[in-house]
């Protein structure tokens, strides 16, 4: 015999892992997966029974129940608790029961073989290191089976072993059973899953799940607790690249913590790491912790950190950190292979959010290599992926994310899509369009002649981008032109980047979409950058509703970035109204307006909050001009030096 | 070693000759400290943690005064570094134990938590059709509703484990509630790799259950590793002690000489009684426990 007798419930100490000798235990997660009825939850039932796992009365209080409803008892309505799913007689959801081999805690996640339930195969699946896929002797590999063969692959899961269940009903025969034995491990193999076992057994009967019994004298491979038995479990991914994607940055006190999860690879304070997909480079000065902080030590895949850096650098949620010699790829397309979920197909065209562990980008589909449905046995390409099916598609990204292709990388090179604030899909990252590895860069790249401080010393001020966002109507461009006199008149060098006057020109290509707003928001970000590398004071005036793309803008302009929010009452805007847009938009003649919805974000964190319904215009350039003299923009001598001329 | 979701897809691809490396083999100067099941089950909860925090507006932990709300308020500022940084809900029956209240009002302060007491309403305003056990617990439902109108919040952080009880099982991390605070158990969202549903409907909030995957053996542990505080009525007086802790009048000990947290690890390794024996209301009808679950209950 292959179990420990030793009863243990399912809220047993298995967690601790230890044997009573001390040695420890590893544990594993197993998923069984298959068609509808070909008998997961009796197979479930029946380990349970066999390993002693039962709470006690449960078996009793189940027969019991079954014959108050004047049915026979089943095995399977051990996991079958729920009132609903005994109505409907099928698994609805994963559950999640525990038991002993003889040196594995199973960890087992019951899925739902039925179609309709195929999200939920996929959450239990997605949590396994190994899954059993049971076929019905009788009915052999039916639709089902070869698709949770195909997800079990997309997934990640590698460990497969085989069970040919109900073989009492097939009278136990040999030939059956290799007739199904080869259907799927061929099926199997052209998924490079190599099953680790292929097992005939009856679950009703017992034969072949812990013991091998007479009618299967035929068989000389494992039993399922056997084959349970050597699975090895999953683990963590040191040995890789460093990969921490940011979760969330603190600042409960006066440590600026970069707080997320190792997803590979290892780090230590003191490690020179890059920051993705920016490619700015920062020393990790501590690793923060509670109760005691800082920890010393190298901390490894698989840890909730948070880190402090040794310089201010603008990170965001997103963010990958990697060491600067081994970053993952920047890009802005990728090929990724997917499984679909949602009711609507997926097309070419569509827009989508795509979320790369914490990152979380718009996309939009740009085109469909594959699309097949991987139940069916010939499959047939489709120019849509229909729901359950799974396919092949390019990407094309709004912002840039860091990422590596999934062979590389099997925790960042994956992703899900959201349709509506839900879950659609997922998937694997085939390939990023990158094409190299993004260079880091340490400091600006300066093309000019000039040295930036020849020019602050003529100008007497630093570059910057002075990023004004409101309603439309809010006084933006009545600002932005006051702040640009006052400061040519004290001897510096402004330059007015209007939104409207840019979309003549340089955006003359871009709509109103919300991707096209991005975009403009992208551009405007990058031009005003470059003023500012070379040391103007590029003036932005521009809606800029949404606060992810102000964060981009943040982002380009990194250090140099102020932001102003024009908070003048929506009420005032639109009484104000000098273009009559709101006019227009309340008249239903103006799509994609801003400012009669609630479609503007307002900024959390602006350097600078005006409300020009309080204020002049000449009151308003004060406050201006003193947030950039205290923010190191502005030199405080302007005066002095005229009076040195 | 393990870690307790979504690790599949690293299992294909670690070579067996890393699989079978141990500390010290090949990198033993600059190698990480190993991992064990405790820190892994951590650090999967300190994750949930700070994606409920960032990806929703307005959370609170509700906050039950048992072992499992204590583990999560500990993994909290283990996520936080050292704070609660939003409200602690305690919604009260007004029939929990003295030993409950008093540590409630201890530790409320020593841990500087934002506590809200709410109450809850009078029994006659709850189902008439339920069993008295359950009845009783559907006040608190009631009462949790009540807050969660004052309030306003769009997520809820629960202290439900998946070993506790089969529906529960069948919960997801982050776990969508209708408008009437319901769970819809027939249509739950796909979760995977980590990638939970944050976006709920208009006017609906989100339950997240950031110790969903730890057992109660685990609970147990980490609260000895940690050196967390209990209430007493967990250990054994008299030969009895309690497993779980809800009402006074809804709850019963369990036999026990358990006296402290290493026998308590002990009994459970030995015994086949459900976790939730204790508790009345789950033994009144075959399914009211779901029914309850249905309308918001935890």
């Amino acid at each position: 015999m292959n179990m420990i007798v030793t009863p243990v419930s399912p809220a047993a100490p298995n967690g601790t892992n230890s044997m009573p000798n001390g040695t420890t235990r590893p544990q594993v997660r197993i998923v069984i997966v298959g068609h509808v009825d070909h008998g997961k939850s009796t197979l479930v039932g029946r380990l349970l029974h066999e390993t002693g796992s039962l709470p006690d009365g449960k078996l009793e209080m189940l027969k019991a129940v079954s014959a108050r409803r004047g049915m026979p008892f089943e095995w399977s309505f051990l996991l079958d608790a729920l009132q609903t799913e005994r109505d409907q007689g099928i698994t609805i959801d994963t559950t999640q029961i525990r038991f002993r081999t003889n040196s594995r805690d199973i960890v087992l996640i019951d899925a739902p073989g039925h179609a309709e339930f195929l999200r939920n195969m996929i959450t239990g699946a997605s949590q396994a290191d190994g899954a059993v896929l049971i076929i019905d002797a009788l009915e052999g590999v039916r639709d089902q089976t070869r698709r949770h063969g195909y997800l079990l692959h997309l997934l990640g899961v590698k460990q497969v072993a085989i069970v040919v269940n109900k073989m009492d009903r097939v009278d136990f025969s040999a030939e059956r059973f290799k007739e199904i034995s080869d259907e799927i491990s061929a099926h199997l193999q052209g998924l490079g899953v190599k099953p680790t076992a292929v097992i005939p057994i009856s679950a009703r009967d017992g034969d072949g799940v812990a013991e091998r019994t007479d009618r299967i004298g035929w068989y000389k491979g494992p039993t399922v607790v056997e084959a349970l038995d050597g699975l090895e479990p999953a683990r963590p991914l040191e040995a890789l690249a460093l990969r921490l994607p940011v979760q969330a940055i603190y600042k409960f006190d006066d440590r600026r913590i970069v707080a997320g999860r190792i997803e590979s690879g290892s780090l230590v304070a003191g490690d020179e790491i890059v920051i993705m997909p920016a490619g700015k480079i920062a020393r990790i000065k501590t690793v923060e912790s509670w109760p005691v902080t800082p920890v010393a030590g190298r901390q490894g895949a698989g840890r909730s950190v948070g880190i402090t850096l040794d310089r201010e650098l603008f990170v965001e949620r997103g963010d990958i950190i990697a060491h600067a010699n081994s970053a993952p790829r920047e890009t802005r397309r990728l090929r990724a292979r997917i499984f679909w979920l949602h009711d609507k197909p997926l097309a070419k065209g569509d827009q989508l959010l795509v979320r790369c562990g914490p990152k979380e980008s718009r996309a939009t589909v740009v085109a469909i290599e594959k699309a097949v449905d991987p139940g069916e046995l010939s499959s047939v390409e489709n120019k849509a992926i229909g729901r359950n099916h799974v396919g092949e598609i390019d990407i094309s990204l709004s912002n840039p994310i860091a990422t590596d292709p999934y062979t590389e990388n099997p925790r960042t090179g994956r992703l899900v899509i959201e349709v509506s604030g839900r879950i659609a899909g997922g998937g694997l990252v085939l390939s990023v369009d990158a094409g190299q590895r993004a260079v880091p860069v340490d400091i600006v790249p300066v093309e000019s002649a000039l040295r930036p401080d020849e020019r602050s010393a003529r100008y007497q001020h630093n570059g910057a981008v002075v990023w004004l966002t409101g309603l439309p109507a809010s006084g933006k461009s009545t600002l932005a032109k006051a702040l640009e006199r006052r400061l040519f008149s004290n001897g510096g060098s402004p330059i007015l980047l209007d939104g409207d006057t840019l979309r003549a020109g340089l955006n003359s290509d871009l709509g109103f979409s919300t991707a096209d707003r991005s975009e403009n928001i992208r551009r405007l970000a990058e031009v005003a950058t470059h003023l500012a590398r070379n040391g103007h004071i590029a003036i932005v005036a521009a809606v800029s509703p949404a606060r992810e793309d102000r964060a981009t803008a943040r982002r380009i302009a990194d250090t140099s970035f102020r932001e102003i929010h024009v908070a003048t009452p929506a009420e005032i805007c639109e009484e104000r109204d000098p273009k009559g847009h709101y006019k227009k938009a309340r008249a239903g003649a103006l799509a994609s307006f801003t400012g009669i919805g609630n479609d503007y974000e307002r900024p959390e964190a602006a350097e600078l909050v005006i409300d020009t319904s309080t204020r002049t215009v000449a009151e308003a350039a004060d406050e201006i001009e003193q947030m950039l003299k205290t923010t190191g923009v502005l030199f405080d001598e302007v005066v002095d030096l005229a009076a040195n001329i | 070693m393990h870690l307790l979701k979504d690790d599949s897809a690293a299992n294909g691809l670690s070579s067996p000759a890393l699989a079978e490396r141990a500390p010290g083999q090949e990198f033993s100067a600059d190698l990480a400290p190993s991992m064990d099941h405790l820190d892994q089950l951590e650090a999967q909860s300190i994750y949930i943690f700070r994606e409920a925090f960032g990806r929703l507006k307005k959370i609170a932990l509700l906050w039950s005064l048992g072992k499992d709300s204590n583990v999560m308020i500990w993994l909290a500022r283990k996520a936080f570094f050292g704070r609660l940084p939003f409200p602690a809900l305690h919604v009260d029956t007004g029939k929990k134990f003295p030993e409950m209240y008093r540590f409630r009002d201890h530790y409320g302060k020593e841990w500087e938590l934002d506590l809200r007491v709410e109450p809850c309403p009078p029994i006659d305003a709850v189902d008439p059709t339920l069993p008295p056990a359950a009845r009783s617990a559907a006040r608190k439902t009631e009462g949790l509703k009540m807050a969660l109108g004052k309030y306003g919040f769009d997520g809820l952080i629960a202290g439900i484990r998946r070993d506790e009880e089969a529906t529960r099982a069948k919960e997801r991390v982050f776990s969508p509630r209708g408008l009437e605070g319901n769970w819809d158990v027939r249509d739950q969202p796909p979760e995977f790799w980590d990638h939970f549903n944050a976006s709920p409907p208009q006017g609906a909030h989100l339950r997240i259950h950031p110790i969903l995957h730890w057992t109660e053996a685990d609970i147990w542990a980490y609260t000895k590793r940690e050196n967390i505080p209990i209430i007493p009525l967990y250990l054994s007086q008299n030969g009895k002690r309690y497993r779980s802790l809800g009402d006074q009048d809804i709850t019963n000990p369990v036999a026990s000489t358990a006296s402290n947290i290493d026998e308590i690890l002990v009994e459970l390794e030995q015994t086949k009684v459900p976790e939730r024996a204790g508790r009345a209301l789950d033994h009144e009808t075959e399914d009211a426990f779901e029914r309850l679950r249905v309308a918001g209950y935890l």
